[in-house]
């Protein structure tokens, strides 16, 4: 078997869960590469949505902007953002995938700000973009990030983006349309869902040679189990040899 | 309708349609010759206090002539709709904080201090926890559908986004329930900018305009704003327009000045045209780590240029645009 890194079982993990003849809406970096590995694998026919306006480009390398001119290289439409969203806010948009600063037990993420003043916050982060309204809209939010107690927090300082909101039926009482909401995380530990009634947090599987207590140090909230804790399937030498000769080859993301 | 939740954020913009009709029924729009250079326009359409809206997606498309001007003449107090604003927004930031005043004094944030995968300003950064710009949250969609309400003409639109969530909270948007079906929608106020910037591909004498690749918000932008300064990469004879009117994108009688300014978008990508310069903006943001080494690059690029034409110069110029441009052409 293959030597990987964090990052690349990351993006083989995430490629995993997109499904054929679905549509994605990303951004840069480990998301869009999972799109492009999940293309080039199982999923000829997956759809790939820029926010910007990019529709099913055939993406040549990595993008660097969402809205630079790679986001629809050779594609179908250059159309523009509020096309897009509308197109996710209809119900035409399967998964996209989020990042923050700061997530909690119910997938609420923090791209806003950190401290507790909003006129004068320790720490400017950029804020939504695109993301509350990605995931408002998509049927399943993905989330690929590292692992740590500083991100996976018990409450987060500015919820930007909703999750599950404070548990179940929120998002609906929200008005938020319903079926929608939190997927998969994605870290360099293990694989995580939620709770199909307490909408929390709680381990899918395990990373190869990762153990149980090492993901609930990793996290600041009590975080459940599915049963039976599998452990992840690690990259296969076809994904490994697609990622790093087609899809990354200047290991932008994967790293070297 | 009723009215429910409401976010305690400001509004900076008036979104009064009756209010923009008055202004619009004197806005001229005549087919007459409007170009114009970069300096001129700023100096007659940017005032200080003005509120913003530019162009692109932050550094795809953007109009970085007119802003490199808007800092040389030092312009004050400006508002901005902050929709992925990237080094647009580094740039107007660089008139904070550096001795000359107060460019920004308001933003609409959907997206601000971060440059994408490139990481975040440091300098944008010190202006936005400083305290001194006010600030109100929206997303990048809600900011889309402001400018789309004020593209139609009325007060406000309806969408599902930014429920549940502290960029709700810190909006200026109200929860409405649907007058026809009950679901519960985010009301977003339309936003008329008193100015925007917009980085085209070509365009004619009178402002009519083509943009090639997406549109992100520039449509409906274009025809929210009461005033609206366009650069072009290339003028074309009005012929062309005539010829094929199915590419105008922006009509000219929403435009009150045009300019040509080759490789406008630069360090910005310009579709099928060139490449964004990543050295250049990885050295903008690295010279901003420190304030006195960002002064001497501001000196030595913004303040110390005549115009954009030189700033390319110091850029590399030709050759280096050429580079970019085999980049974007993936030759």
């Amino acid at each position: 078997m293959a030597e990987y890194n964090a990052m690349e079982l990351m993006i083989c993990c995430a490629a995993r869960l997109l499904e054929d003849g679905k549509t994605v809406a990303v951004g840069t970096g480990a998301p869009c590469a999972a799109a492009m590995l999940a293309q080039r694998t199982t999923s000829p026919n997956l759809v790939i949505f820029f926010e910007a306006g990019g529709v099913a480009p055939l993406l040549p390398t990595m993008p660097i902007s969402v809205g630079d001119s790679r986001t629809f290289y050779r594609g179908l439409m250059a159309t523009s953002m509020a096309d897009v969203m509308e197109t996710c806010q209809r119900g035409l948009m399967d998964y996209t995938f989020l990042g923050g600063a700061q997530i909690d037990a119910y997938g609420n993420l923090n791209s806003s700000l950190i401290g507790d003043d909003y006129t004068k916050p320790k720490v400017r982060l950029p804020g939504s973009g695109g993301a509350n309204d990605l995931a408002s809209f998509c049927w399943r939010i993905l989330v690929v990030t590292n692992h740590d107690r500083r991100r996976f927090v018990e409450k987060v300082d500015f919820l930007t983006t909703p999750g599950y909101l404070t548990g179940p039926g929120a998002r609906e009482q929200a008005g938020l349309p319903p079926g929608t909401g939190p997927y998969r995380v994605i870290t360099d530990l293990a694989v995580l869902g939620y709770h199909e009634r307490t909408k929390r947090m709680e381990v899918h599987s395990l990373h190869p040679g990762v153990d149980l207590e090492q993901v609930k140090a990793a996290t600041g909230f009590d975080l459940g189990v599915r049963e039976p804790l599998a452990t992840t399937t690690p990259p296969t030498d076809e994904e490994l040899r697609i990622l790093r000769n087609e899809v990354d080859p200047h290991r932008y993301i994967i790293g070297r | 309708m009723h009215t429910g939740a409401q976010g305690k954020g400001r509004l900076f913009t008036d979104p009064s349609a009756d209010q923009a009709r008055s202004f619009f029924a004197s806005k001229r729009r005549a087919l007459v010759d409007k170009l114009t250079n970069v300096q001129d326009a700023v100096a007659r359409l940017v005032a200080n206090g003005d509120y913003l809206a530019i162009g692109g997606f932050g550094s795809d498309r953007i109009p970085t002539a007119l802003l490199h001007e808007i800092l040389r003449q030092e312009k004050q107090d400006l508002g901005l709709a902050g929709h992925t604003a990237t080094h647009d927004f580094e740039i107007l930031c660089a008139g904070n904080l550096m001795g000359r005043g107060q460019t920004l004094n308001r933003v609409d944030i959907a997206y601000v201090v971060g440059l994408e995968a490139r990481g975040l300003s440091p300098h944008a950064r010190r202006v936005m926890q400083s305290g001194t710009v006010q600030c109100t949250e929206w997303t990048n969609y809600a900011l889309a559908v402001r400018f789309k309400a004020a593209a139609m003409g009325v007060p406000f639109l309806p969408l599902r986004s930014m429920l549940g969530t502290d960029t709700f909270h810190y909006s200026a948007a109200k929860t409405i329930d649907c007058p026809f079906t009950n679901e519960k929608l985010v009301a977003v106020p339309a936003l008329y900018p008193d100015c925007a910037l917009i980085h085209v591909h070509e365009a004619d004498r009178y402002g009519n305009c083509r943009i090639r690749g997406t549109s992100v918000a520039d449509f409906d932008v274009a025809r929210a704003a009461k005033k609206l300064i366009i650069t072009c990469e290339r003028l074309i004879p009005h012929e062309e327009f005539r010829r094929d009117p199915t590419r105008t994108v922006i009509p000219f009688y929403c435009v009150d000045a045009v300019c040509e300014v080759p490789f406008g978008s630069y360090p910005g990508n310009m579709p099928y045209e060139y490449f964004s310069d990543e050295s250049h903006l990885r050295q903008w943001l690295n010279a901003e780590k420190d304030v006195e080494t960002f002064r001497q690059f501001l000196d030595k690029y913004i303040y110390g240029t005549r115009d954009f034409a030189e700033y390319l110069q110091m850029c590399g110029g030709l050759p280096r645009m050429q580079e970019l441009r085999r980049q974007e052409l993936l030759l």
